[in-house]
């Protein structure tokens, strides 16, 4: 019963969509419209800490090698702290800004991750493409939350954010387990 | 029309457009979906199953694009647009 591996990939592509829709939606309409609704203030960083929560049953189920077990290892616990602190951040029980540091560390070691557990070159296959081009994505992606750290209510960055995540869906939803580079 | 008139009807215009907008990103993204599903159908294995096992059949990439998009646009985008105004 356990899915290929190609098929994990859709699923959390489809994640990815999900949440790069809301935080595009959320750009749109400004921080205080979004957040107008309690749900919906949880709503992205508890997406974010839900699919955290999945990469362990990643980490179980599809351990290839020690490096692909450390790489989603680390993943989960970064995508779970990220979650975690938003969703702290939205309920009020964490108040400093610098906790939003967690989704720009979150995203490098996610990059770092798909970067490192990838050993193939950029045009080995289809699936060593996107291991590549996503880890990339995300790390340079990372410059967006990390610069609305600082510079907070800035629509671009939180555009820019929202589009690296769809960016994201994209390229996973291209993943397949045996495939060469283009179709 | 007042400076506080001109400045309000700037504002509801902002909204309005911003609705569109939002209103607009749940059907694009079925869009997306269905266009993928008739550029590459072979990625739609329920239209023509070949005793595929249940993976094959539940997680289908251009279905769940389209699925996104209809749960993101009757479960966010249409509660917000009524947040906006």
């Amino acid at each position: 019963m356990r899915p290929p591996a190609e098929h994990v990939h859709w699923l959390f592509a489809a994640g990815f969509l999900f949440l790069g829709l809301c935080l595009l939606a959320r750009a749109i309409v400004g921080v205080e419209v979004w957040d107008r609704r309690a749900w919906r203030a949880y709503l992205w960083p508890g997406l974010l800490f839900g699919m955290g929560l999945a990469m362990w049953p990643v980490m179980v189920f599809f351990t290839n090698s020690a490096i692909h077990m450390l790489a989603h290892g680390s993943w989960a616990q970064a995508l779970m702290i990220a979650g975690g602190a938003h969703l702290a951040l939205a309920r009020g029980k964490l108040t400093s800004q610098y906790w939003r540091l967690t989704l720009p560390f979150a995203m490098v070691v996610s990059g770092t991750a798909l970067l490192v557990h990838e050993q193939n070159g950029w045009l080995w296959s289809r699936s060593a493409f996107v291991h590549h081009a996503a880890g990339w994505t995300v790390i340079v992606g990372a410059l967006f939350p990390l610069l609305a750290t600082f510079l907070p209510r800035r629509a671009r960055l939180e555009v820019g954010f929202a589009l690296t995540v769809l960016v994201l869906a994209v390229i996973i939803f291209s993943t397949r387990d045996v495939a060469p580079v283009l179709p | 029309m007042t400076p506080f008139g001109a400045r309000r009807d700037e504002l509801a215009g902002r909204r309005a457009a911003a609705a569109r907008l939002v209103l607009s990103l749940g059907p694009a993204t079925i869009l997306a979906g269905v266009v993928w599903a008739l550029i590459q159908p072979y990625r739609v294995t329920l239209l023509t199953p070949q005793g595929e096992g249940f993976w094959w059949l539940a997680v289908e990439p251009p279905l769940l694009v389209v699925v996104v998009g209809v749960v993101f646009h009757f479960a966010v985008a249409r509660g917000l647009v009524r947040d906006l105004h």
